[in-house]
């Protein structure tokens, strides 16, 4: 299948993603945020990095880009479209999710391994991974703190948006397993029609044979299972 | 020309843990009577209009497309006139 990965000023996950998507036999094509061909992807991938420094609020800025333009056009069509970190942050920001990334509870940028629990095993980017399962995606942000309103997060529930929640190394969901606050312990939602994801949480760096426990491949095997069946 | 002074605030019901951090550090230095502490943003925009309505429809424009996330951020600002000659000292 093919991936276009966008590349924003100050992405810095762009070209990891570019090379797991690689690897998995695929073809890439890096798309500069200006451009406005996205090259006739299946999925496209925003990915993780501090598009224009973050300022004013992370990814509002990135949110004007030619690009997102025609990734709103190729998501109304039922498009593929995974944020990653700053990604889920843009994809917010332009209104394709719904919901606001804060700064983390403790004021801190972190990076470390974080066990999430998959809540929801039946949208195109988590169908390979089994109910509730436990898996190890690397966060590294300062503003992944997500919150929605009341009203929102019962709509995320009833819909079964919730993909992943941050969890112990058990599964096991609770505020102690909250590395930064987020509401309900999202970490990460699809909207409503399930072809747009976004997520905190890093699965193209647990995509290696190097990065331990490769869950991230989970996640690229889901979407390319799901293509491979779209054809 | 007039001049915005916006301020971008945190809607009450949102925790704000900037303000609570620093609400901490001035209890810590001996100012118990501090009761609660929000942090905003304040942003300045100059505009080359000279009809008030106007700048004021465009203030709005463009805190609820951009300045401000409706989410989680509400906004107010001040509107101040400006001299030709003084907007060109900048």
């Amino acid at each position: 299948m093919k991936y276009s990965v966008v590349t924003f000023p100050g992405s810095n996950c762009d070209h990891d993603s570019y090379y797991v998507a690689l690897k998995r036999n695929n073809e890439v094509n890096l798309i500069w945020h200006k451009d406005t061909d996205l090259k006739k992807p299946d999925a496209v991938i925003l990915p993780g990095g501090f598009s224009y420094g973050d300022y004013l609020r992370c990814g509002i800025i990135a949110r004007f880009s030619p690009v997102i333009k025609e990734i709103i056009t190729f998501a109304n069509k039922g498009g593929l479209v995974i944020g990653i970190c700053n990604g889920f942050q843009i994809l917010t920001e332009s209104g394709l999710l719904p919901g606001v990334l804060m700064m983390n509870r403790d004021l801190k940028f972190i990076c470390s391994h974080q066990f999430l629990r998959v809540e929801n095993n039946q949208t195109a980017f988590s169908s390979s991974f089994q109910d509730k399962q436990v898996i190890d995606f690397p966060i590294a942000h300062k503003e992944g703190n997500y919150f929605i309103g009341r009203k929102g997060l019962e709509d995320l529930k009833e819909n079964q948006q919730i993909v992943f929640r941050y969890s112990s190394s058990q599964g096991e969901v609770s505020e102690d397993y909250n590395p930064n606050g987020s509401i309900d312990n999202i970490a990460g939602i699809v909207n409503k029609t399930g072809n747009i994801l976004g997520l905190m949480p890093h699965p193209e760096r647990n995509a290696q044979d190097f990065s331990g426990s490769g869950d991230g491949n989970i996640l690229f095997s889901s979407i390319e299972k799901f293509i491979a069946a779209r054809v | 020309m007039f001049k915005a002074k916006i301020y971008i605030i945190l809607k009450p019901s949102v925790l704000d843990p900037q303000g609570n951090a620093v609400m901490h550090a001035l209890h810590s230095l001996g100012h118990e009577e501090v009761a609660d502490v929000r942090v905003s943003k304040y942003i300045e925009v100059m505009f080359n209009i000279s009809d008030e309505k106007i700048v004021s429809e465009k203030v709005e424009l463009i805190c609820d497309k951009v300045l401000a996330n409706p989410n989680t951020e509400t906004y107010n600002y001040e509107l101040e006139p400006v001299s030709d000659a003084e907007a060109n000292k900048n």
